[in-house]
């Protein structure tokens, strides 16, 4: 019996197309994964979900009235994470990528523990928080407590892509800069850290997403009182753990968590987007001015 | 890019002192690099002199990158990088605690074996150096910014997109560009890391147009694996070798003498193609 030869050509062609229907095929899956998600969560929340819902705060333990105390009281816990974390992680990240020497005993110290602290379960954050900030500290079960407590959490994150980013920016820059007389710190101010912006977008991004997701560190830090805050030192809940709360321990409470659930990953979704947009604005006016 | 070579035209110079007055403005002394404890560069002792052209030949690794990094304290940006010896320049020792290293780079103008612009506009590349310097002034950092550029030829080709991305120049562009944005600065010396070795034979030869109508005005040093390049327009050729990983300076001299009639036999291996 003749053996059929099949020649190179047809199996390169053969291996290329396989190769590519695989991709595609990850695509999709991938893809579908996300639009189910959303699909459940706009047809099981979009009932719910209106105006009053966004600007009335919470009744009978959520079940009735909104989320507008949950929203101030998240936005704040982030906004407090951030002004505490964005600045340390970043001039820690200066320091690790432009001025020690990446083999240095220091900056693998510093590395080493932010691998540690990226890899300690949000409760352990929890725990610490407030044994820390609520207690030893007497910031009890606030807002306050609970941003730092995020703060704390968001390093690791932000220090490493941020270091990463830049990193990646050529070393040939900082040695035209240097040549053309340039200091390091305006090496850094006008082409490091522009040219790593992306990497910072990127970063903060991550960090603003597992901000909001988070429900265990809050709950021992800022605790869950429903009511508008007052003030930091009011406790506060956040939007996860409030839809958490709805759809645990709240019966009848699944529509609103729906609802909350929609407004969470809409929130996401759109400060996503905006950073996305920002960044790449930035990184034109920097080239065209 | 291509093609419109000779459509624009090279702008004028002043003429500047005569060239070649054997006066030496850079005087090495014992210079010897190590990176990682591992000898570089082997007590390299020699002069350049003002106003003049010299020419770094020698084999790939011989040093001579490093050679011209140390001339401006480049090297001092790379870790367990050492360097001993003594470098003067117009009689100051460069390595005095008294020398500040901005003010000495500002005097030594580089360009780089790749064009490095940086992912800024044309205007910005050059404004940004000429800011951090202390020149703020718009009107001076714009006749500045036109002044270099015609002197580097590039006026004509990039006047009415000044704002664009400096990424967005052809390769020859970029390099000339980067010359210019050296030139600004008003500097006494230029280093040259093989300029045109990433450019096709035009944009080279626009380059090297360039550096002889730049001579006189400036103490250039320049690396190039072009010998006959740097027969046309070197005044003084300084050859390395390599030896035991060490780079060494064989011959220092006229570059006539050099190339024609060279006292070390690894020269005149070398100059004839023979060797290296
Ligand atoms: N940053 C560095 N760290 C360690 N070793 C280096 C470094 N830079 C250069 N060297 C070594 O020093 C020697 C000289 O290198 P250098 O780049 O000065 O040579 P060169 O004469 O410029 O070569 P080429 O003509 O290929 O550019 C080489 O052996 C090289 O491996
Ligand atoms: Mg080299």
């Amino acid at each position: 019996m003749p053996e059929i030869i099949i020649p190179v050509s047809v199996r390169q062609k053969i291996r290329d197309f396989s190769l590519q229907s695989l991709m595609y095929l990850a695509v999709l899956l991938v893809s579908a994964v996300f639009v189910w998600l959303l699909a459940d969560l706009v047809q099981g929340g979009m009932a719910h979900l209106s105006w009053a819902f966004l600007t009335e705060s919470p009744r009978d333990a959520g079940r009735a009235g909104g989320i507008a105390s949950i929203l101030v009281s998240t936005l704040l816990i982030l906004l407090i994470a951030l002004i505490a974390a964005v600045p340390l992680a970043w001039a820690t990240a200066v320091l690790l990528a432009e001025f020690v020497p990446i083999d240095s005993r220091f900056g693998r110290i510093v590395r080493f523990s932010l691998y540690v602290l990226a890899g300690v379960p949000s409760i352990v954050f929890g725990l610490f928080g407030n044994a820390f900030f609520s207690i030893y500290l007497g910031l009890g079960f606030s807002i306050l407590s609970g941003g730092l407590t995020l703060a704390c959490m968001l390093l690791p994150i932000l220090t490493s892509t941020a270091e990463a980013g830049m990193r990646a920016v050529p070393d040939a820059y900082r040695l035209s800069a240097a040549a053309l007389g340039m200091t390091r710190t305006a090496a850094l101010i006008h082409l490091i850290f522009p040219a790593a912006t992306p990497a910072l977008a990127a970063g903060l991004l991550i960090g603003i997403g597992r901000a909001l997701a988070e429900t265990a560190a809050l709950l021992f830090t800022s605790g869950y009182v429903d009511r508008m805050p007052g003030s930091l030192l009011d406790s506060g809940r956040a939007l996860a753990l409030h839809i958490f709360d709805l759809s645990m321990n709240v019966p009848g409470g699944d529509m609103p968590a729906y609802a909350a659930a929609l407004v969470l990953v809409s929130l996401l979704l759109g400060i996503n987007s905006l950073a996305m947009m920002f960044a790449h604005g930035l990184q034109r006016r920097r080239i065209l001015t | 890019m291509n093609g419109n070579h000779d459509a624009f035209t090279l702008g004028p110079l002043e003429t500047g002192p005569a060239c070649c007055v054997p006066h030496p403005l850079i005087q090495v002394r014992n210079l010897s690099l190590q990176y990682d404890g591992k000898t570089a560069l082997d007590t390299i002792t020699l002069d350049i002199y003002q106003g003049c052209i010299t020419a770094l030949i020698g084999p790939s690794g011989c040093g001579k990158t490093s050679f011209l990094s140390t001339i401006n304290r480049l090297t001092d940006l790379i870790p367990r990088c050492n360097v001993t010896g003594q470098i003067l320049i117009g009689g100051q020792d460069i390595h005095h605690p008294n020398c500040d290293v901005q003010t000495l780079r500002r005097r030594i103008g580089m360009v780089f074996q790749k064009p490095v612009p940086f992912p800024l506009s044309i205007r910005r590349n050059l404004s940004l150096p000429l800011n951090e310097h202390g020149v703020t002034r718009k009107d001076e950092v714009a006749a500045i910014i036109e002044q270099v550029l015609y002197d580097v030829g590039l006026w004509d080709e990039v006047h009415d997109r000044l704002d664009a991305s400096a990424l967005s120049l052809s390769g020859g562009q970029q390099q000339r560009l980067c010359i210019a944005r050296a030139l600004a600065l008003n500097p006494e010396i230029l280093l040259m890391d093989e300029p045109c070795s990433a450019l096709d034979p035009m944009a080279s030869g626009v380059v090297e147009d360039l550096i002889c109508r730049l001579q006189g005005r400036y103490t250039i040093v320049i690396v190039t694996h072009n010998l006959a390049q740097a027969r046309r327009i070197a005044n003084y050729a300084a050859f390395f070798w390599v030896r035991e990983r060490a780079g060494q300076l064989v011959e220092f001299g006229r570059s006539q003498q050099i190339f024609e009639s060279p006292r070390h036999e690894l020269t005149a291996a070398y100059v004839n193609g023979s060797r290296g």
